[in-house]
């Protein structure tokens, strides 16, 4: 699972393939995979109980590059200790992991590469979101 | 000899020490604050609050002998309404016998084994926690008190210790809930201060009465961590923290939770 850290960016693909969105919105939807409406709310009219304990999804496409939205999953704590994002891509360092998921990244690298690419599509200003 | 005493003392504050903002007195809120009215008033009142069956199944508890002594509770201690009377309010305590600290549900299997010389009580059983919420409910409205006992300052650093640290898959610390972002929205459920001051409770999600320890499983079970064992000295010491952490909130045993 080798990537590179540039600034505050992982400029390169995970996999050699390019994410798919609409596979992306499903994991971040999916509170079992993606888990993100626990603590983000999003343009996700459908979806119920979205947690306020971190910003919106919206805009995050405007807001950051790709790079910088795949290290922000992959491993947030590189930029902020004490975040409570976790870092999606990441089985070192960590404690007490349950049996389960030992050894596993909460998403492997192809989804991590999903959410992102729906992630970027998420722009501001009305309707924006819709564009390709 | 001074010296030598504090050195590992700043050791220790500098080892636990965070970026998580910790509770002031004047902010601090039980759970039953986040609580909906509903769910306030099923506690409120002790005809509808589920957690008095298991009361009334520890009253019985507490007078029918056990054990080869053949001996109740009641025998030694008389009336609980008398003899508990801020017992939970207070401990953990520190147990001289096994120089480490010891919870309520530890403390009546101690009795059990060697005062009654009956089993000790499985973990999480209908008898066991009838015994420690009827004996909770003795403390009812008193303050959090946990001893001004510095034996158990170590334990209760370690369990500061724990509450601070990351766990699981998903890498959360207690603090990063609790401390961070009480008050916000998990999904649809608002995050308390995580006040150890109603234990037992009554939980609606469980449909049963459990443990503090019980709850502390369910937390480590979200985060994707493999939970402390029931009576390990991990969950003593995180207990020891909960409860300075909580000193002068009225204890509300047995508290309902959603």
């Amino acid at each position: 699972m080798p990537f590179e850290v540039v600034g505050d960016a992982i400029p390169a693909s995970l996999t050699a393939e390019k994410g798919d969105p609409a596979r992306g919105r499903a994991i971040v939807v999916d509170r079992q995979k993606g888990l993100c409406l626990l603590c983000h709310s999003g343009p996700f009219p459908e979806q119920r109980f979205q947690g306020d304990i971190a910003p919106s999804l919206e805009g995050a496409g405007s807001r950051w590059s790709e790079g910088q939205l795949r290290l922000r999953l992959v491993d947030a704590t590189r930029l902020n200790p004490d975040t409570s994002m976790p870092s999606y891509y990441k089985i070192d360092g960590l404690n007490r992991v349950a049996p389960a998921f030992r050894g596993k990244p909460i998403l492997d690298a192809a989804q991590i590469e999903d959410v992102m690419a729906y992630l970027a599509t998420l722009r501001d200003g009305p309707g924006a979101q819709e564009k390709p | 000899m001074r010296a030598l005493w504090i050195l590992p003392g700043c050791a220790m504050l500098l080892a636990v020490t965070s970026a998580h903002a910790e509770i002031a007195a004047h902010e601090r809120k039980s759970g039953a604050e986040f609580m909906s009215p509903q769910t306030q008033a099923m506690q409120a009142d002790d005809a509808s609050n589920p957690g008095m069956l298991a009361v009334l199944d520890g009253e019985a508890a507490w007078n029918e002998k056990a054990g080869a002594a053949n001996k109740a509770c009641a025998d030694c201690h008389g009336a609980a309404e008398q003899s508990m009377k801020g017992v939970s309010a207070r401990y953990p305590a520190f147990n001289a016998a096994t120089s480490q600290p010891i919870d309520v549900a530890g403390q009546v299997n101690q009795c059990r084994t060697g005062r009654q010389q009956a089993q000790p009580l499985r973990a999480e059983s209908r008898e066991l926690l009838a015994l420690t919420t009827y004996i909770g409910l003795q403390s009812r409205g008193m303050s959090v008190a946990p001893p001004d006992d510095e034996r158990l300052t170590p334990f209760r650093e370690r369990g500061k210790a724990l509450f601070n640290q990351r766990l699981g898959q998903l890498n959360f610390s207690c603090a990063h809930c609790h401390e961070d972002n009480w008050g916000r929205k998990l999904g649809s459920a608002p995050i308390p201060q995580a006040h150890a001051n109603a234990y037992p409770i009554y939980r609606l999600e469980w449909q049963d009465v459990g443990s503090l320890q019980r709850r502390l499983r369910n937390c480590m079970s979200g985060v994707r961590a493999a939970p402390y064992s029931y009576g390990s000295i991990e969950f003593i010491e995180l207990e020891l923290f909960l409860a300075e952490r909580a000193r002068g909130m009225a204890v509300e045993t047995p508290g309902v939770r959603p």
